[in-house]
């Protein structure tokens, strides 16, 4: 009987190395697999199995974490003015993820990062119950409780950066949400979270980053740059060369200026007016290849603009035709602008040409509050030399004097801006969109350059909406800036 | 000439008892668990757990009670055995105490039954009344071979104890159960041993007509019609026991117990043949008309499906739980394996295992059961009586087959079935059949490595020059 018997222990053997296989596969080759898989409630559960740390602006916490029932999730997020922060924070959901620096920043938050791999030895040692670090960023409550409250109900968004350094001080977006809504994972946070992903105004959208909209006018200090970086204009006083009516190539159809005495005029009041013509006829001399070198100097057709948050990439056009050139150079046509953008382009005028990498997590703090990181502002380019930046800054304080401007006006501040009302839709039938950059400048340079976008349902073209709806609100963020002495 | 003092012609080398081996690993089989409930109670309470000195004194004493018997009655029985067990059942009862310390798990017990009452003391009273029947066995049978005796009360016995369970009603889809009052029994576990003394019994008796009564075709021996009968019967069993009692595990049990023992007594690679095609058309045949089995298979095959995630949430939470537990694990108390819920400590006890110790723990697992078995086939080579080869063979055969069913049934390599881990899955009845398991195959092996008796001193001794080896 004995060799059925070595054979069956051969076929045990067989079972048994089929079972090792098996866990083999399973804890190693599945593993990362098996660990991603959105069934898998365990990166939730760590995520909120001990206190949550919290992100930061101007010394005070924002969000908060407290103690729960479940025990599932031992802690749930909180936040204190949720929607006016939901921008800059995003969310931490116990049903529903995490999105922006609570996801990107969820090692530091939870205390799980190798960052922290030093202290959670030490707390460990010491007997202390383990907590998340903290992520400090380089927001002013003061000014983005300013562009906040100033957009109230109208839909838009305000991006303003301290352009000597790149700190990015005010992101808001409205409509918005609160991330505290869902932040559990109740019944009452699915429903707030699927009424929210079927509201058409898209309150999830953070329109500061995420949402690219036709520019318009605001461009045209773009074009100027490049005009001036490419010599084509030496004066700006100096009187252009402009039909009017002027043609767009490769088309008959004329160009409208909404301005009048847009023939010939100089660049300076070409910007004063925001003459159509002058800027299109401009954009087509500079020829497209060089409007694009100066547009992705200034940080268009980048798509990896992490503050760290990914911003949308803005566009310009790197293939259209003449036409499309001309066009384009006066913000319309295909080109593109996320409101971070448009404040990235005034904050590098208003440094005289350099544009600094934009940022907005000052440092990350260990549970013992010791800085584990700190971001150091960075150089991202110079798009413009100093002497035409300070050209532009000419040139658009000018229009904030004079021209369309003049709502941003800030009695003993210098301030520069442009105006801008995008067409939207073929034939203009969407929405038209009222843009207003600016910057502000004290004794020491430029303390603030902000960007505002509002989504206007009754502007009538022209400039008016522009100047009109949005100029206001970058007054308002820019003197909550100044005034913060910041 | 010189004087002969040996006057027995064959010297009678004493074997080596490997009792002091077994006392050895023991040690270690008792050391293992309670360096695995310390680190348990620190990682969860930061503390040293004050049950340690009671759980250490307990599982002790009860391998200490163990190996005494075992010195005491069988002499010269395999050493491994008994600490392999005793490591066994003494993990099973850490992860079981580490199950019971989940909020989540009492949470939920208390929301379904109102209160929750922890497992690790009523396992532990299991354990103890395992080992007790470990004693009873070795106190009892004195030789293995007197169970032949019972063939055919086994056989009857092996049928009840299958066939009740029909008669109680079905806990969570299977009626593998007995209640008797408080008491729930799973006879499956208990006829698994009783079956096969009956199979060693009647095959060690019928072994000739099988193995050479047949007809030889296409190079296969057929048995004769009659001879078929037996085996149609065990068959018609296991389709039974699949179809009334939706019970997959103990169907798949029993048919390749018989199978195996049969191919073991009559060496005949036809029967093999006959087993696999006959399990082929009844799991086909049953498959294609019992819901109940299609959904298990369905749920093998996309434990992740959507439509279907609410019933088989248990086995995709069991494969998560593997791979959270990577290559080392999280350590044991730091895992979340109690997010299967149901059943996590007896049916799924073993995912807790992967995802706490990781894979270098379920390897070790697996190879602990692994040499549990190859201790088991070692003893079948070693028994010189027929009756004691198969009866060995079938006891880690099925131990075996359960172990591959229940394990791979958990880690998805084959459908799921309702049955436990031994002696690491909460259960009673789990863990004292498996003891007396164990006790019979100690007994076997006892018989087997114990000396021949020396033969009596021959008369012509004084006369004949013999050289001892």
């Amino acid at each position: 009987m004995n060799k059925p018997l070595r054979r069956i222990a051969i076929f045990c053997g067989i079972l048994v190395l089929a079972l090792l296989v098996r866990t083999n596969w399973l804890q190693y080759v599945e593993a990362d697999e098996l660990n991603e898989n959105d069934r898998n409630r365990r990166i939730q559960v760590e995520r909120y199995a001990s206190e949550r740390g919290d992100i930061i602006v101007d010394g005070k916490p924002i969000t908060g974490s407290v103690r729960t029932e479940s025990t599932l999730y031992a802690y749930k997020r909180t936040y204190a003015d949720g929607p006016m922060w939901a921008p800059v924070t995003g969310y931490a959901s116990q049903a529903f993820d995490a999105n922006q620096i609570e996801k990107l920043q969820d090692g530091i938050l939870t205390g799980n990062s190798d960052q922290l791999f030093f202290d959670r030895t030490m707390a460990m040692l010491t007997g202390e119950e383990k907590k998340g670090g903290n992520v400090v960023t380089t927001l002013s409550a003061a000014a983005q409780k300013a562009a906040w409250q100033s957009l109230g109900d109208k839909k838009g968004a305000v991006a303003a950066i301290e352009p000597k350094t790149g700190r990015i001080l005010a992101l808001a977006s409205t409509p918005s949400y609160d991330p505290a809504s869902f932040a559990g994972a109740e019944l009452s946070d699915a429903r707030a979270w699927k009424s929210l992903e079927r509201d058409k105004d898209k309150p999830m959208l953070n329109r500061a980053l995420r949402e690219v909209y036709p520019p318009g006018s605001a461009f045209k200090v773009v074009t100027a740059a490049a005009a001036l970086e490419n010599g084509l204009v030496k004066d700006i006083d100096a009187a252009t060369d402009t039909p009017e009516p002027y043609k767009i190539p490769l088309s008959a159809r004329p160009l409208k200026n909404h301005a009048s005495g847009c023939a010939d005029a100089s660049l300076n009041r070409a910007m004063e007016v925001s003459c159509n013509s002058v800027f299109a006829k401009l954009g087509d001399e500079v020829s497209r290849d060089r409007m694009v070198e100066t547009a992705e100097k200034f940080g268009f057709n980048d798509p990896g603009i992490d503050v760290p948050v990914r911003a949308a990439a803005s566009v310009y056009d790197k293939a259209m035709d003449r036409g499309g050139n001309a066009l384009s150079a006066i913000g319309q046509f295909n080109t593109a602008a996320t409101p971070l953008q448009m404040a990235m382009v005034t904050a590098a005028i208003a440094n005289d040409g350099r544009l600094m990498k934009p940022y907005m997590i000052d440092q990350l703090e260990a549970p013992n509050l010791d800085v584990v990181e700190k971001t150091e502002p960075e150089e991202m380019s110079r798009p413009v030399s100093p002497e035409n930046a300070r050209l532009l800054q000419t040139m658009m304080e000018n229009v904030v004097e004079k021209g369309t401007g003049g709502k941003a006006r800030i009695d003993g501040v210098t301030v520069g801006g442009k105006t801008g009302t995008a067409e939207n839709g073929f034939g203009n039938t969407g929405t038209p969109y009222a843009w207003f950059i600016s910057y502000a400048k004290d004794g020491d340079g430029s303390p603030v350059a902000v960007a505002v976008v509002v989504e206007d349902s009754d502007a009538t073209g022209g400039d008016i909406s522009g100047g009109g709806l949005a100029a206001p609100i970058a007054k308002v963020v820019m003197n909550a800036v100044l005034n913060s002495g910041g | 000439m010189s004087v002969v003092t040996n006057t027995t012609t064959i010297g009678a080398i004493e074997a080596p008892s490997r009792r002091n081996t077994e006392l050895m690993m023991l040690a270690f089989a008792v050391a293992v668990p309670v360096f695995a409930y310390i680190n348990v109670g620190l990682a969860i309470d930061g503390k040293l757990p004050t049950g340690v000195l009671g759980y250490a004194l307990g599982l002790g004493l009860l391998a200490a009670v163990a190996h005494l018997v075992v010195r005491k009655f069988a002499k010269y029985a395999d050493p491994l055995l008994l600490p392999l067990a005793v490591l066994l059942n003494g993990l099973g009862l850490v992860m079981i105490w580490r199950l019971d310390q989940s909020p989540r798990l009492i949470q939920r017990a208390e929301a379904q039954w109102g209160a929750f009452t922890p497992d690790a003391p009523k396992q532990m009273l299991y354990s103890a009344i395992g080992i007790a029947l470990f004693v009873g066995v070795l106190l009892l049978l004195k030789d293995h071979r007197i169970l032949q005796r019972y063939t055919y009360i086994s056989m009857v016995t092996a049928l009840v104890l299958l066939i009740l369970p029909m008669f109680f009603p079905a806990r969570n889809g299977a009626k593998i159960w007995i209640n008797l009052g408080p008491i729930n029994i799973q006879p499956g576990e208990f006829a698994k041993i009783i079956i096969a003394i009956f199979f060693s019994g009647y095959l060690m008796v019928k072994r000739d007509a099988l193995a050479l009564a047949s007809r030889r075709v296409m190079g296969l021996y057929l048995p004769r019609g009659r001879d078929l009968g037996p085996i149609l019967v065990v068959w018609a069993m296991s389709i039974l026991i699949l179809v009334f009692e939706t019970d997959l595990g103990t169907s798949l049990l029993f048919f390749g117990l018989f199978v195996i023992m049969l191919y073991v007594a009559t060496e005949r690679t036809s029967w093999i043949v006959f087993g696999l095609l006959m399990s082929a058309v009844g799991a086909v045949g049953v498959a294609t008309f019992e819901p109940h089995v299609q959904q298990r298979v369905e749920f093998w095959l996309n434990p992740f499906a959507e439509e279907t995630w609410a019933q088989s949430e248990q086995i995709g939470q069991a494969l998560m739980s593997f791979g959270a537990g990577g290559t080392l694990g999280t350590g044991l108390g730091q895992g979340n394996s109690d997010l299967i819920m149901f059943a996590a400590n007896s049916d799924f006890i073993l995912s807790s295992f992967g995802e706490e110790l990781g894979l270098a723990g379920m390897m070790a697992f697996l190879m602990i059961y692994g040499l549990i078995v190859e201790r088991g086939v070692r003893t079948a080579l070693a028994a010189r009586d027929p009756f004691g080869k198969l009866l060995a063979v079938g006891l880690s055969g099925a131990f075996a087959i359960q172990v591959f069913v229940v394990s791979g049934g958990v880690m998805g390599l084959i459908p799921l079935t309702g049955m436990t881990m031994p002696f690491v899955a909460a259960g009673g009845s789990s863990v004292i059949a498996n003891w007396a398991l164990i006790a019979i195959l100690i007994r076997i092996s006892d018989t087997a490595r114990r000396p021949a008796p020396a033969p009596a001193p021959s008369p012509d001794a004084e006369m004949t020059q013999v050289v001892r080896p």
